[in-house]
């Protein structure tokens, strides 16, 4: 599962907020199941954010962040077209989701 | 003045004496109830209130999919959405007493019976995602209502079983539930103040599981801690326990999906 936050419209010039959420376990590879083996690590690594194809936003994840991670963080709206979200995990796969932002 | 008022009460009705009964037996006052949510930090109260941080709207949005899809079946909306079987509210009066079996049933087993009986759908098992997903979508449409369940009649011996089992001394421990949350709740407990153990939070997100649970995985823990042995998932005597837990929490707004620590 994948939650955005993101208004549809905006002013040219126009500072957006931006809430991105994706549900994933984030298994730091140090703990132990019931039978004392080691669960294996499990993280997603990194995660971009592109407005109109250029990136504005990128971020490097460690097991020491917390599971389901949430991220918050600003855009200026410029021109419309669309803003993409996608994670990667440390196996190289990728979720991603894509909102229109139109702006007048 | 208020006491004048229930005396008049508990004198015209019988149910007023017995709503005094519950009171007493709940071992709180019920101008003490006090949401589990008061025990929180400040931080993790911001989490819950904020509909977008809350992790568990993952699991609520995962639920609310799964409602309105009809997997080779009417989908549960088809029923449940606009219509006199409508959901809203509903989780704040379960468990409740089936009345084809007789047998009590929280929302989880209701979810189940209801995909076996008119959706002909095998059941799920009890804390996967899809059937936690579906508990927590039912349970949201509830918040902000307040707990009342119903425990007379058929339910009556439900409500005693789950009553005992929170004042029986158990484990390694030797700890009843009532010992922590009736007579020492409020004081700490190493780094955690003891909350009065009431279950509205739940289905929830708890920071120290990192994940979405029912109730009966919140008594699993609460058992493991004081040394005893679980019971499995779905058990009757935990069900029980849930229905004790509502009634005791009687008044308290459904805060599903609640966060925790």
């Amino acid at each position: 599962m994948i939650r955005i936050s993101i208004p549809d419209t905006a002013k040219a010039g126009e500072i957006l907020d931006i809430k991105a959420m994706i549900q994933h376990p984030m298994e730091t590879g140090y703990r132990r199941n019931g039978k004392g083996q080691v669960i294996p690590r499990d993280i997603i690594t990194s995660f971009e954010c592109t407005y109109g194809g250029v990136i504005v936003f990128k971020a490097g994840f460690q097991p020491g962040i917390a599971a389901n991670p949430f991220l918050s963080f600003c855009l200026r709206a410029a021109q419309s077209g669309p803003i993409e979200f996608k994670w990667t995990d440390q196996r190289g796969e990728t979720w991603s989701e894509t909102r229109e932002l139109t702006v007048s | 003045m208020r006491l004048a008022g229930a005396l008049a009460l508990a004198c015209l009705t019988a149910c007023g004496q017995a709503d005094d009964a519950y009171a007493k037996q709940s071992g709180l006052a019920p101008e003490d109830l006090k949401s589990g949510y008061d025990f929180l930090q400040a931080e993790t109260q911001a989490l819950q209130d904020d509909d977008f941080a809350n992790p568990g709207f993952l699991w609520v949005d995962k639920g609310d999919a799964l409602f309105h899809a009809s997997e080779g079946a009417p989908s549960c909306a088809s029923c449940h959405d606009g219509t006199d079987q409508d959901l809203t509210r509903a989780a704040a009066h379960y468990p409740k007493v089936d009345d084809l079996s007789g047998r009590l049933v929280n929302l989880e087993g209701r979810i189940n019976l209801c995909r076996e009986r008119h959706q002909d759908l095998p059941s799920l098992e009890y804390e996967s995602e899809a059937l936690l997903g579906l508990t927590a979508y039912v349970a949201s449409l509830a918040r902000g209502e307040p707990m009342s369940v119903d425990v007379s009649g058929d339910a009556e011996k439900y409500y005693e079983a789950g009553r005992d089992y929170f004042f029986l001394r158990k484990g390694q421990f030797n700890l009843a539930c009532s010992q922590c949350h009736n007579d020492n709740w409020g004081k700490n407990l190493r780094g955690d103040t003891i909350s009065q153990g009431h279950g509205t939070a739940f289905p929830g997100y708890r920071l120290e599981w990192q994940d979405f649970g029912s109730l009966h995985r919140r008594l699993r823990d609460c058992d493991a801690g004081i040394r005893a042995e679980p019971l499995p998932y779905g058990s009757d005597t935990y069900t029980a326990v849930e229905l004790y837990l509502a009634k005791r929490a009687e008044g308290l707004p459904m805060e599903s999906p609640g966060v925790r620590r």
